[in-house]
C-alpha cells in the first residue's frame, strides 16, 4: 500500500504493507536510526517517537495506524530550540552515558513538557517510567529534566 | 575535591548522543549483507539424533559445527565452549545451527522448518545435585585459622545465597563479520576486542594479524559484552567464511536475554571465630558458584569471589575454599563486580548476624574490626596505600545518622504486637566494602602486558591509541583529560578513535574497573613523554607498557599475597519502607560514600555511582531470573523488570580524597565498587525492618510476607 507521512515537518511517501512496523519504516525506508531498537516489544522506549502531542513506542505501532497524523523522531526535534536546551540540561546533568536510550528519553522528555512546564520531580518520574536507562540510575536525568524546564522558560 | 581535573565536564559524546547522531551497529547502513536466525536447542541436556531441514531458498545458507574451519570452540579459559552444538546439546538455547540469508522473515520461515530428534539425557540443573561437576575449584589459607577456631569462645554460622541477574544494556549484542581477502573484519558492540580476535583467529584457523576487529559505539555492556561477544563473532566470522558475504547478527532482546551470560548464583557459607570480647579471630567461607553449561570466565569470578573473604575487617586467619560447579543452564559469566558482591554478600550479612547475637549495632561492631594501612589482606598480602575505610564509615554515619535510625526504626525478634497493622515498617541497613581494581595478582603483568600509544601529529594534534572502549561509563572524556591536563591542550584537540585492532597496541580488555587507573597511568606517562619530546618536529609517538609496581607480589600457585594492584572502598546505607499488606519494599533513601582515589571527572564518577546503586538495588529486589527446567521463566523484559525512573530512591553520594600511587592523578577504579555493597545494604535494612535476619537475594514482596507470617 502506499502511504504519506508527514515526518518531521515533509511530506514523505512510502509503499509497504500496513502492518509494517513503523520502527522498521523509520530505520529502515526513512533512514532514521536515531529511533533505536532495544526491544521491540514496547518496554523500553528507546523507540519513542511523537505521534502528534503523543509519545508512543514505534514498534507497537503499524504504519496503518499513522497516516493522518505527525511524525516527530529525534532527527526532525533535534533541529528545535527546545532540543537544544535539553541537550544541554542533559550534558549538565550528567545524563547521557550509554547514549542508546538517549533519543527515546528526551522524546519523552518533551512529550511531558508540551503538557506541563514546570513539572515537579514525581512528574517527570511518572512521565519517564515508561523509558528504561541502565546506566544513569535516572536521577541525573530528573535534574536536566528540571534544569531544561526552569532555562527554557517561554519555549514550553 | 583538591585536583581540579576533578571539576566536571561536559562528556565529549554528549551531543552526538543526544541527537540520535551516534551510529551504533544496528544504524551503520549498508548493501548486501546476510542476517541471520539461530535454531536453538529447547532441551536442557540431550544427545542430537538427527536433523532435518525444510527446503532451503538458494539465498540462504544453513551452518553447523561442520563449516567451522578451525577449532569448533570459543577461546575462554577453558576449551568447552562450542562455537555450534555438536552431539550434544548442555543447555536450553545452545546453537546448533546459523541460517543466514538477505531476508529475515525468510529466515524466520527457514528455521521453524527445522526439526532435530534429540535424546534427552537427565539434566543438573541446580547446585544442589550432587551430580554437579567442578568447572573450577581453589583453596586457600591465610594465618591459622584451625587454632584460631579451636581457641574460639565463640563460633558463628550463616549460610547466605544469591541469585541471578541478566545485564539489560539498552543495546541488544550485535556482530558484523565481513570477509576480506586475506583475512576478516570484525565489528561489533563489544568490551574486549582483542579478546575477540584471539577468538575468531581460532575459529577460522587464522594467524591473528589476519582478522580485524573494530569496537562499535556500545550501548551499555556491564560486563556483559566481556564475554559472549567472542561467541556471536566466532559464529559470524564462520557464517562470513563460508558465504564469502558480510553477515549481521543481532540479537532481538528475547534471544539475548536466553542466551548470554548470567551473574553467578551462589550459595556461601561463612563461620567466623570470635574471642570473649566478640573480636572475629578467624573466617571460614565456602563459595559455591552456579557456572551454567560452560566455564567461560568462571575460575576468574570465583576468585574473586573468595578474594574478598573477610571483608574490610582486620581477620588475621582465614580459610576459603571455593568452587563453580556446571549445570545445564545458559552460561555464568563476567558482570560488574565479578564476584564480589556475591562474597561481600556473604560477609556483609554474616557480620550483621554477628553483630545481632553479640547485641551491638552492626555498623558500630564492624567500626570496631575495620582494616587499615599495612593491614593483611585475605590473601595475605598488605594493604600498601592510605585506607581510609573508618573515615568512609564515620562519613556513612554522619551522613545518614545510621545509629540513631537503627535505634528508632525496625522491629526486634519478640517485640509485642504492632498496634496499627497497616503501617509501614521502616529499616536501615548498611555495608563496607573493597573492590580490587585491575586483573588479579600479576596477572596485568604476565597475562594482560598493556601497551598504549599515543600520536602527536605536527600541528600538535593528540591521538589517544588504546584498545580499551567507551561503552557510556565516560572513557571518551577521561582519557581526554588526561592528556588534556599533561599536554594542556583542550579536549577537542585530542581524538580517540573506536579502538581497530590493525591500528591500536593491546592496552587490554574494557574490565575490571581497570580502564582509568590501569591504562590511564600509561596514558598519562605517554603524555609525559610527548611533553619532554615536544620541541621534536613531525609526528611522534609514544609508547608505553605496563610495569608491575615493584611492593606488588602475587603467588599463583597458592593464591597468597598481593590480590590486586589496588583497591577502591565504599560504605553504603539503605532505608526501606515495606508495606505489611504487600510485602512491597520501597527505598525511601540511600546514602554513599567512596574512595575512588581522585575522580577524573567528578560528574562521570557520580553517574558510575548512581547507576551502580540502582543496578545493585534492581538485583537485590526487582530483577528475580529463576530457571524452570533448565529454561528461564523470565525471558522477556515483560517478566523481567529492571528499574524505573520511578523506582530510583533519592541519593546522598561523597567522595573521599585519597589519590592513589598507582592511578593517573591519583585515580583509580570506580566502576564496580558502587554496586557491590548495595544489595548488602538493602537486605540489611530489611531485615532491620521486618526484626529477622535476610539471607537470600532476590527479596520479593512474597518473600517478605513469609518473614512477616512466620512473625506475626
Amino acid at each position: 500500500m502506499k502511504f504519506t507521512l508527514m515526518l518531521n515537518g515533509e511530506q514523505r511517501d512510502f509503499d509497504c504493507e500496513p502492518t509494517r512496523r513503523l520502527l522498521d519504516l523509520l530505520r529502515g525506508d526513512a533512514g532514521l536510526t536515531g529511533v533505536k531498537e532495544g526491544c521491540g516489544q514496547g518496554e523500553c522506549g528507546a523507540c519513542s517517537i511523537l505521534l502528534g502531542d503523543r509519545l508512543v513506542n514505534s514498534c507497537m505501532v503499524a504504519v496503518g495506524q499513522v497516516a493522518d497524523r505527525p511524525i516527530t523522531t529525534i532527527e526532525g526535534y533535534s533541529r528545535t530550540t527546545r532540543f537544544a536546551v535539553l541537550r544541554d540540561a542533559f550534558g549538565k546533568a550528567g545524563a547521557v552515558q550509554c547514549g542508546f536510550c538517549t533519543p527515546g528519553m528526551i522524546m519523552a522528555c518533551e512529550a511531558l513538557l508540551r503538557q506541563n512546564n514546570r513539572p515537579r520531580a514525581p512528574e517527570i518520574r511518572l512521565a519517564l517510567a515508561g523509558n528504561l536507562c541502565r546506566c544513569t540510575g535516572y536521577n541525573m536525568i530528573v535534574d536536566a529534566v528540571e534544569t531544561a524546564a526552569r532555562e527554557g522558560k517561554g519555549l514550553w | 575535591m583538591a585536583n581540579s581535573i576533578s571539576q566536571a565536564v561536559e562528556r565529549v559524546d554528549n551531543r552526538a548522543k543526544a541527537s540520535g547522531q551516534t551510529r551504533y551497529l544496528a544504524d551503520i547502513p549498508r548493501e548486501g549483507v546476510l542476517h541471520g536466525r539461530f535454531f536453538r536447542s529447547d532441551r536442557a541436556r540431550a544427545r542430537i539424533l538427527d536433523i532435518s531441514l525444510p527446503p532451503v531458498p538458494a539465498d540462504c545458507r544453513v551452518l553447523s559445527c561442520g563449516d567451522v574451519p578451525g577449532l569448533n570452540v570459543v577461546s575462554f579459559l577453558v576449551d568447552d565452549w562450542p562455537v555450534f552444538a555438536g552431539k550434544m546439546v548442555e543447555h536450553v538455547g545452545e546453537p546448533i545451527l546459523l541460517v543466514v540469508g538477505p531476508d529475515v522473515e525468510v529466515l524466520a520461515d527457514v528455521v521453524a522448518g527445522i526439526t532435530v530428534a534429540y535424546e534427552d539425557l537427565p539434566p543438573v540443573l541446580t547446585i544442589d545435585d550432587s551430580r554437579c561437576t567442578p568447572q573450577a575449584g581453589f583453596d586457600f589459607t591465610t594465618g591459622d585459622p584451625k587454632a584460631a577456631f579451636a581457641a574460639a569462645d565463640r563460633i558463628i554460622s550463616g549460610e547466605y545465597k544469591t541469585g541471578s541477574q541478566e545485564h539489560v544494556y539498552l543495546e541488544p549484542q550485535g556482530m558484523l563479520a565481513i570477509p576480506r581477502q586475506d583475512g576478516i573484519t570484525l565489528q561489533g558492540s563489544m568490551q574486549c576486542p582483542f579478546f575477540v580476535r584471539r577468538a575468531v583467529h581460532r575459529v577460522l584457523g587464522l594467524p591473528l594479524e589476519k582478522v580485524q576487529v573494530v569496537q562499535t559505539p556500545t550501548g551499555g555492556a556491564f560486563g556483559g559484552k566481556e564475554d559472549y561477544p567472542s561467541v556471536l563473532a566466532c559464529q559470524a566470522a564462520v557464517a562470513a567464511t563460508v558465504t564469502g558475504s558480510p553477515v549481521l547478527l543481532v540479537l532481538e532482546r528475547d534471544e539475548d536475554i536466553q542466551v548470554t551470560c548470567k551473574r553467578h548464583p551462589s550459595r556461601i557459607l561463612v563461620r567466623t571465630a570470635h574471642d570473649s570480647a566478640g573480636r572475629p579471630t578467624a573466617m571460614d567461607v565456602d563459595i559455591t558458584l552456579d557456572g551454567g553449561a560452560y566455564t567461560g570466565l568462571s575460575p576468574v569470578v570465583l576468585q574473586r569471589a573468595m578474594f574478598v573473604a573477610g571483608g574490610v575487617y582486620n581477620i588475621e586467619n582465614i580459610r576459603c575454599r571455593g568452587r563453580v560447579l556446571a549445570t545445564n543452564t545458559v552460561v555464568a559469566g563476567a558482570f560488574r563486580g565479578f564476584g564480589g558482591p556475591q562474597g561481600i554478600f556473604a560477609v556483609e550479612m554474616h557480620m550483621d548476624q554477628v553483630a545481632r547475637e553479640l547485641g551491638i549495632s552492626p555498623l558500630e561492631y564492624k567500626r570496631t574490626h575495620l582494616v587499615r594501612t599495612g593491614d593483611q589482606t585475605a590473601t595475605g598480602g598488605r594493604y600498601h596505600s592510605r585506607v581510609v575505610i573508618d573515615q568512609i564509615a564515620d562519613r556513612l554515619e554522619k551522613l545518614s545518622g545510621f545509629e540513631e535510625k537503627f535505634k528508632t526504626l525496625g522491629r526486634r525478634p519478640g517485640e509485642p504486637g504492632v498496634t496499627d497493622q497497616e503501617a509501614p515498617l521502616r529499616g536501615i541497613g548498611q555495608a563496607l566494602v573493597l573492590h580490587g581494581a585491575g586483573f588479579t595478582g600479576s596477572a596485568e603483568r604476565d597475562v594482560i602486558r598493556s601497551t598504549v600509544k599515543l600520536e602527536r601529529d605536527d600541528a600538535g594534534r593528540v591521538t589517544i591509541l588504546v584498545s580499551n572502549v567507551e561503552m557510556g561509563q565516560g572513557l571518551q572524556t577521561t582519557m581526554r583529560k588526561i592528556v588534556a591536563r599533561v599536554l594542556d591542550l583542550t579536549l577537542d584537540e585530542i581524538d580517540f578513535p573506536d579502538p581497530d585492532t590493525d591500528r591500536v597496541p593491546d592496552s587490554g580488555p574494557t574490565v575490571a574497573s581497570r580502564s582509568i587507573m590501569i591504562v590511564g597511568k600509561l596514558v598519562e606517562r605517554a603524555a609525559e613523554d610527548l611533553k619532554r619530546r615536544r620541541d621534536e618536529p613531525g609526528t611522534i609517538s609514544a609508547v608505553q607498557h605496563y610495569r608491575q609496581p615493584s611492593h606488588i607480589q602475587w603467588d599463583n600457585e597458592t593464591l597468597t599475597g598481593d590480590a590486586y594492584p589496588d583497591y577502591s572502598w565504599g560504605g553504603v546505607a539503605v532505608q526501606v519502607a515495606i508495606d505489611p499488606l504487600t510485602g512491597v519494599v520501597t527505598t525511601e533513601k540511600v546514602w554513599a560514600v567512596h574512595d575512588v582515589g581522585t575522580p577524573i571527572d567528578e560528574m562521570i564518577v557520580q553517574g558510575q555511582v548512581e547507576g551502580g546503586i540502582l543496578q545493585g538495588l534492581g538485583w537485590a529486589s526487582l530483577e528475580v531470573l529463576e530457571f524452570e527446567e533448565g529454561r528461564l521463566r523470565q525471558g522477556t523484559l515483560t517478566d523481567y523488570t529492571i528499574p524505573t525512573a520511578f523506582d530510583a530512591p533519592p541519593i546522598v553520594s561523597e567522595l573521599m580524597d585519597n589519590p592513589s600511587a598507582v592511578g593517573p592523578f591519583g585515580a583509580k577504579g570506580a566502576g564496580e565498587v558502587t554496586f557491590v555493597g548495595v544489595p548488602a545494604a538493602f537486605a540489611s535494612a530489611v531485615g532491620h525492618a521486618l526484626g529477622v535476619p535476610v539471607t537470600e537475594l532476590p527479596i520479593r514482596p512474597e518473600h517478605v510476607l513469609d518473614l512477616l507470617e512466620g512473625l506475626l
